[in-house]
């Protein structure tokens, strides 16, 4: 679905990931650790396309990412769902329109689509704040409508970066446990943390991978966590 | 033709889901309405200018190239034989559609201005005037003087050119001078759409970056702001040039007097021109506002 094949990512002159080759596979389920700065946001940004390595390659659903125009990289972002720390919405619409925002831009009919959007909303626990604005939503709320909203095209992969930076540990394991669920129905997962009581608790619920960015390369971490 | 007007009116009419994309914003949205205005506005007198002038242009050297005066200079009373002998001359002169002698009627007429009416005219040494009438071809002027300075020597061929020529150029830069503001107009609606177009689009950079990060093409996002801007473009060059139309038709015709100049507006169908502003005015903004957001969506990852 995603592959690097040896990438390397230099800002300024400086190298902050080199020589990284990684394959994820349908139905994986990745944690990817190390300490601030060391290029987990950078990252993730170079599996969804926006970042083009200064070295090696990337193959986005078997389409490399350097022949890709900028509507072939806007059409393969329907296909991997994106939750970011910092969340952004567009805030002057209500929540549900915001979940919705990836049917709206694609085209797709949304009175065809409603009945997927309650459920969603429901499985999220937003329902009752459908109508509510981004900005009187709570952490833990935002990150779970950020959630709905990378999921409501049923995306192959989901990438979250640090989706559990700003929630307390009851909401992180609501969330984890929604990606757990997303697993389970076949997604692929990335998960960018350095919260390793997470990486633990999810070791008891799937089979993870856990992948660790040290002196800026990608290694394995041992299964000491 | 009809796929055209069938995008167009699908432009105007434009997509609501993707229309509430882009937060409103009242503060821009009725700059750009005014810009758009005024500049509009403008346009109409730089039109009426241009046409009135063209007018003037087409006028002075149509009517006064074909009439020439022929002035005999003579003691009086070698006038007649002299006027006798520069009518034949004039008679035998190709490209002379008629000439005649003003009476002493119409040559008083010419001096009441500036001696009164009751000038005994018949007494005074004055000139006699010849009308000379071209006929399509025209004359050669130089021809004529020589044949004349021969056989007439009282005889000067006044054919206008002399003060005509650069009344008809000033008219004619007058025009291009027209032509030149509507140009630079219609430029500084298409600067003034591209700031605010600028503005709105860093002001939305959040709205455009999730828009990107959930997969909308750039086309997707561009058409939110091009279709806002294309139409206050529109509508603001409606307004001005409603407005402009209403301020030609109310300046005072010219007078009678003032008959060799024209009226600043204008004549007949040239009415029409002006409808053409609102049209031009939505597509400068509709252009302006395209290349703008695609610059700016090209420096998005």
């Amino acid at each position: 679905m995603i592959e690097l094949e040896q990438v390397a990512m230099s800002y300024g002159g400086g190298e902050l990931l080199g020589d990284i080759s990684l394959t994820l596979s349908p139905g994986s389920f990745h944690f990817l650790t190390g300490p601030s700065g060391s290029g987990k946001t950078t990252f993730l940004k170079l599996c969804y396309g926006a970042l083009l390595p200064t070295a090696g390659h990337i193959r986005l659903f078997d389409t490399d990412l350097r022949a890709m125009s900028r509507d072939d990289v806007a059409l393969t972002r329907r296909r991997i769902g994106v939750v970011h720390q910092d969340v952004k919405f567009l805030d002057h619409l209500p929540v549900a329109d915001n979940v919705a925002l990836p049917l709206i831009v694609a085209g797709r009919d949304r009175t065809e689509e409603a009945q997927n959007l309650t459920e969603l909303l429901s499985w999220v626990g937003l329902s009752n704040r459908a109508d509510a604005l981004p900005a009187e939503l709570s952490g833990g709320e935002r990150q779970r409508a950020a959630l709905a909203r990378a999921v409501i095209m049923s995306p192959e992969v989901i990438l979250a970066d640090e989706p559990t930076g700003n929630i307390d540990w009851e909401m992180s394991q609501r969330l984890l446990q929604l990606l757990v669920e997303l697993n389970r129905m076949g997604k692929t997962i990335m998960i960018a943390t350095h919260d390793m009581n997470l990486i633990r608790a999810a070791k008891t619920k799937v089979q993870a991978r856990v992948l660790r960015i040290s002196q800026r390369r990608l290694q394995t971490a041992g299964a000491d966590l | 033709m009809t796929l055209f007007f069938s995008r167009i009116t699908a432009f105007v009419v434009g997509d609501v889901q993707a229309d509430r994309m882009v937060p409103p914003t009242g503060f821009t949205a009725r700059l750009t309405v005014f810009a758009a205005g005024t500049m509009a506005f403008l346009a109409v007198f730089a039109l009426a200018l241009s046409l009135a002038t063209g007018r003037l242009a087409d006028r002075w050297s149509d009517e006064l190239a074909r009439a020439s005066t022929l002035r005999i200079s003579a003691p009086m009373d070698q006038r007649a034989a002299q006027t006798a002998a520069a009518l034949r001359v004039l008679e035998t002169t190709p490209g002379v559609a008629s000439a005649r002698p003003l009476d002493e009627a119409e040559q008083r007429a010419l001096l009441e201005p500036w001696f009164g009416p009751d000038l005994p005219v018949e007494t005074l040494p004055i000139p006699q005037l010849i009308e000379v009438i071209e006929d399509a071809e025209g004359y050669d002027a130089e021809g004529l003087r020589l044949r004349l300075s021969a056989e007439v020597p009282g005889a000067v061929l006044d054919d206008h050119t002399r003060w005509r020529r650069p009344l008809v150029t000033a008219a004619d830069r007058l025009r291009l001078l027209g032509w030149l503001s509507i140009g630079l107009i219609g430029a500084t609606m298409a600067a003034m759409i591209t700031l605010a177009a600028q503005a709105a689009l860093a002001a939305n950079a959040q709205v455009i970056a999730v828009l990107r990060l959930v997969g909308a093409r750039d086309a997707y996002i561009a058409r939110a702001f091009v279709r806002r801007f294309t139409l206050r473009a529109l509508t603001g060059a409606a307004i001005g040039t409603v407005a402009g139309m209403v301020a030609v038709l109310l300046l005072p015709s010219a007078q009678v007097e003032a008959g060799f100049l024209t009226g600043l507006g204008f004549q007949g169908w040239h009415w029409i021109w002006p409808l053409a502003i609102p049209p031009l005015g939505a597509l400068v903004g509709f252009a302006a506002t395209r290349q703008a957001a695609h610059r700016t969506l090209r420096e998005l990852s």
